[in-house]
This record gives structure tokens, sequence and C-alpha cells, in this order.
């Protein structure tokens, strides 16, 4: 078990290197040095120039510097935002929880509605109902979520007047940060209603950004099951004379959930892509608008730090997802 | 009548092409035959555009600004779907994105499969030091969601259509390398190769002759299936202002606006996305279909 651990993590550590050097040369690679980018239209004069890049460390060999990034990294510097002049670090974990919560609630919808039509997919095999549920899927699983977005916002908020159009909650509550989670804080705050309006403002993003991840959930829970009930133990429970629903629950479900704890681990990176387009339709104050930000603004060491942090929150749930898929099913864990 | 009988029987007895074979499959498919006659319909409206209407993409009819679709109280059946805050014609400039989006969608998935085959035939040939070095870099760029690391290489080439196209390129080049080094490792070691290496056959010859046709089916559907991704992250990175810029009738680039207007012009929000979905719709259709009638373990 150990060992299985050890060369989960071993995988690991090339990527993230990979990672810090890709990052590392995306702020190198850009028409510029950093001083000049710092300076923007004004420009510096040469002297101040040579200066300010001794200081940062600029003027070393290549890989002095990149030794010095990584060493910078793992001391939680990340550098310094160009606009607002704070950590980027500090910046990130302002505003990841509204990601989080985002994610989060986006996941719980996908699973919640993906994982059932996935199985009356399968249990219906050839009939409307399959067909409805595995076109819909296809659809949602071809979907601009961006126009996505716009369109349920045309509907529901333009239309209907049902949700509001952006941000976490209404103006009129104050609600004192706590955990950052705007649900949780607004269920502790002692204002009416502020649950209920985040929660209003929540509904919208958290069904687009849970638009891809759900159809994948559900083609993938589809044809799980449908191998699965092929099974001969789902034959011989059937034989026994146990309802329908009882074998599927009991019996098929757990068999065909591995693969799909698996697929629902990827729809992470899913989900943070996802965050960047959804974040900006409705002006959702989390990480993916904050890197979209910073690239406009060229405002490259937010961006540099955006990425790699983002990359690393990525590549954890899927060492996460791994070592969890070694421990609920151990033929994989011992065939590595 | 003797002759007749035998020139039947011959017909009956003789195997099919691999065309007609991969067709009687195919068109088995309804949702696959669907996404096709679509593809190939936006094929040819992007072909001949200019034909299909009197407009230009570009042109601003400045009486006309945000003119409902022909149907709707305002309309006019000069602009069959409407016009954009300034005035041009959108069924014309939907028409024009077509050619835009096939046009990226072709060069993403060539560049793609191209470098992509490229890279897995060397990995999967050399093996040894060189394939650990490829694999290891091409496990980093699937490790990052596609649409963040295109960001990333957006950010270092500058946005516009062709950076956008190259960065989305990049994202997708670790399918085909695996791909082509499976498909490379696994007929490597047939009969086939060994008698043409044997009769001595060169290095290339044999990668490039003897063995890359033999994997062409999964890249085939693989290229099917890149189009719609292709098409689709495109889309997004010109809804975000790093992708095609304007005035540029490309069709994610239309919407980045659109917000603006989505109080009062509803159609301006609409057709754009409308058209991104069913082109993604019909690739995906078409490439299940693809998979579906080359792939030799579903089809018996």
């Amino acid at each position: 078990m150990f060992s299985f651990f050890l060369k989960r993590i071993g995988v690991v550590i090339p990527t993230f290197i990979g990672v810090t050097l890709l990052t590392f040369s995306l702020i190198r690679l850009i028409p510029g040095d950093p001083v000049e980018l710092m300076a923007g239209e004004r420009g510096v004069d040469p002297a101040r120039h040579a200066q300010l890049l001794a200081e940062m460390g600029l003027d070393k060999p290549l890989l002095v510097q990149y030794w010095n990034y990584l060493t910078g990294i793992f001391q939680g510097d990340l550098g310094t935002s160009l606009v607002t002049r704070e950590p980027v670090l500090r910046e990130f974990f302002t505003l990841f929880p509204a990601t989080l919560e985002l994610g989060a609630c986006a996941i719980v919808i996908a699973v919640l509605v993906g994982l059932p039509a996935g199985i009356i997919a399968a249990v219906r095999r050839g009939k409307v109902t399959d067909y409805t549920v595995m076109g819909l899927s296809l659809t949602g699983y071809s979907m601009p979520i961006f126009w996505w977005g716009l369109l349920l916002i045309l509907l529901f908020s333009v239309g209907l007047g049902w949700t509001p159009v952006s941000g976490r909650i209404s103006a009129l509550f104050w609600v004192d940060e706590v955990t950052g989670f705007m649900l949780i804080d607004a269920f502790l705050s002692d204002e009416k209603g502020a649950l209920l309006s985040a929660l209003h403002h929540l509904v919208l993003p958290s069904i687009v950004l849970a638009t891809i991840p759900l159809a994948v959930i559900a083609r993938m829970t589809r044809s799980a099951m449908l191998e699965v009930l092929r099974e001969d133990y789902v034959q011989v429970a059937r034989a026994k004379g146990l309802a329908m629903p009882l074998v599927i629950c009991v019996h098929a479900l757990r068999n065909a959930l591995i693969p799909v704890i698996t697929v629902i681990g990827l729809q992470v990176g899913v989900l943070m892509a996802g965050a960047i387009l959804t974040e900006t339709i409705f002006s959702w104050p989390g990480i993916g608008k904050w890197l979209l930000d910073s690239i406009h603004r060229r405002d490259y060491p937010s961006v540099q730090g955006g990425i790699l942090l983002v990359s690393c929150v990525v590549i954890l749930v899927n060492l996460t997802v791994d070592i969890f898929y070694g421990v609920v099913n151990p033929r994989i864990r011992h065939n590595r | 009548m003797m002759n007749e009988q035998v020139q039947t029987a011959d017909v009956d007895i003789a195997p099919p092409g691999p065309f007609r074979e991969f067709w009687a499959y195919f068109s088995e498919n309804r949702g696959a035959l669907i996404g096709f006659g679509f593809i190939l319909a936006m094929l040819l409206a992007a072909l001949f555009a200019d034909l299909l209407t009197p407009h230009s993409p570009f042109e601003q009819y400045r009486d006309a600004i945000l003119t409902p679709p022909a149907w709707q109280e305002g309309g006019r059946w000069s602009f069959p779907l409407g016009t954009d805050e300034v005035g041009r014609d959108i069924l014309t400039r939907l028409l024009h994105g077509g050619r835009l989006s096939l046009f990226i969608g072709m060069m993403v998935v060539s560049l793609a499969l191209l470098i992509g085959t490229l890279i897995g035939l060397v990995a999967g040939y050399a093996k040894g030091l060189t394939d650990t070095l490829i694999m290891r870099a091409m496990d980093i760029i699937m490790a990052l969601p596609s649409l963040l690391l295109a960001l990333a290489i957006v950010t270092i080439l500058g946005p516009g259509l062709i950076n956008a196209s190259i960065a989305i390129a990049i994202t997708y080049l670790p399918h085909y390398v695996r791909i082509t080094r499976a498909s490379v490792i696994a007929e490597g070691s047939k009969d086939y190769v060994t008698a043409s290496r044997v009769s001595g056959a060169g290095i290339w010859r044999l990668m490039f002759i003897t063995i890359l046709p033999n994997c062409m089916a999964p890249l085939i559907v693989q290229a099917s299936l890149g189009f719609s991704n292709a098409i689709l992250d495109a889309a997004a990175l010109g809804f975000i202002g790093l992708g095609a810029q304007p005035p540029s009738p490309e069709w994610g680039s239309m919407l980045s606006n659109a917000l603006e207007f989505i109080q009062r012009a509803w159609w301006v929000v609409t057709f754009p996305g409308l058209m991104i979905l069913l082109t993604v719709l019909a690739f995906n259709l078409m490439g299940d279909g693809l998979r579906d009638a080359l792939d030799p373990k579903m089809k018996r």
C-alpha cells in the first residue's frame, strides 16, 4: 500500500516541475522584460533599469533564476501583483473560496442529476427515455457554456426576473466574512433573507458550470451500468426474485461506481476551465475571473502565480482520486 | 443466361471495398448521418457565403441598428436574422463565421495531427529515454485543463485567431501522440512489420509506409472529435477576447459584448451561440459514428 502511494506521488513530481518550468518561462517569453512590464508606458532610464533587474535577480543566469523561483514557491513567495501590489498568494486565497463554493455546488448538481439520469438510461436501454437522456447529454457535452449562461440569464433573469444577473449576494445585505463561503457566512449572519439571497445568486452559475460534468457523468454512468447489468451476479440476484430497484442499488450500482468516481474526479480540470467562463459571465468574484482580468491588465506575476496555483489544485485532486481509486479497488493497487 | 447467373454470383461473393464497408456501418447510424449532412451544408454555405447574402459581414447599416429578426415586429426581410449593435447583418456574419470556425478546426486538427503523429511515431519507434522524455512532457500538457494552458500560451503569443489556433493545437497534441505511440508499439511486433524489416526496409519506410497506415483508424476518430473541441475552445477564447479580434465575424467574439444587449436584443445573443452548439454537436455525432464504423471491436 505504502509503495503504491510513493509511486503515485513520484509521478506527480515531474508534472509539478514541468508546470513550474512553464510558468517560469511564461514571464520571460513575453516580449519585454519584467522591469519594462512594470514600468509600462512610462519607460525607465537604462541605469535604473539595470539596477532594478539586479535587485530582482534577473541579471543572473537562467538556471539560477529558476532555482530562486522554485525555492520562492516553496516559501510561499509567488511574487507581487503589479496592479494591487498585494502578494499573489494572498490574492489567490482571498478569492479561492468563491470558486470552490461555485465548483462544489456545480459538482453536487452534476452528480445528483447525472447519476440517476445515467442509471435510468441504462435500465431503459433502447427506449425513448434512453434516447432522450443520451441526446440531452450529448447536447450538454457540446454546449458552449458561455452562451448557455447568457441564454439562462436571458430567460430567468431578464425574462422572468427570478434570479439576479451577477454577484454573490444582494447589496442590501452586509455579511461578515468568516469562512469566505457565502452560503455559510450568510447562514451564520443575523441578517434575515441573506441565505436565500446567496442561494439565488448561486443557482444559475452553478447550473451553467455543472452542464458539461453532468453530461459526462450521465454518459459514463450509463455505460458502466450497462456493463455491470450484464454480469452473472446481477442475473443471479434477479433470479432470486429481488426487486429491480434493489438489484440496481445494492448489486449493480456499487460496482458501476468505480469508473464513475474516477470520471467525477477528472471533472475538476473541466470545472476550473469552466470557472473562467462562468465567473466572467456572472461577474462572480473568483479565481477564474481574476485570472482573466489579470491577463487583460497585463498583470503578469498574477497570471504566472494563478496558472501555477490552479494547475497545482488540478494535479492534487487528480492525485487524490488516483489514490482513492487504489484504496477502493485492490486490483489497481497490486497491478502497478 | 448462364453468363448472367455467374455474374450475379460474382457480385455476391466479392467482398465489399473498404469504403463500401465503412459506409454501410456509418450510414446505419442516423445521428452520424445528420451530423455529416449538417457539416456538408455548412461547408457549402461557408464556400458560397458571398453569393448567399447581398451584404458584407463588415458593412454597417446605420439606419438599421439592432433591427429584430424579420418575423418579429419591426423586422425587415433584408436582414432575416436581424442586425447587431452597429447595424451589421447577423446572418451574413454567421455565414462568414462558419468559414472561420471550419478554418480554425482544420488548422488545429491538422497541426495537432501532423506534429502529434510525428512525435508519437518517434516515441513509439525510438523507445528508451526519448520515449520517456516525450511521454512525460505530454503528461504535463495533459495535467492542465486545455483552456487554461491555451490561455497561458496566448498570453505569450498575444491574442488573435492564428495564435489561438496554435495554442489549442498544442493542448491537443498529447491525444495524437499517445494514440500513435500505442499503435506503433502494438503494430511494431507484428509479422508484416518484421517481414518488411527483414526484406530490408529502412527506418523511414517502416515508420511511414508500413506502420503508419495501420494506425490511421483511431487517429481519424480522434481528429473528428478534435474538430468539435477545437471549435468550442476557439469560440471560448474569442468570447473572452483572446481569440479572434473584432470586427472579425468569429462566432465566439460575436458574443463577447452580447451581455450589454441582453435586455433589448435577444437575437444578438442567441444566434451565434446556436451556431456554435449545432456545429459542435454535428462534429460530435459524426465522430461517434466514425468510431463505431472504424473500431473493429464494435463492428462485430
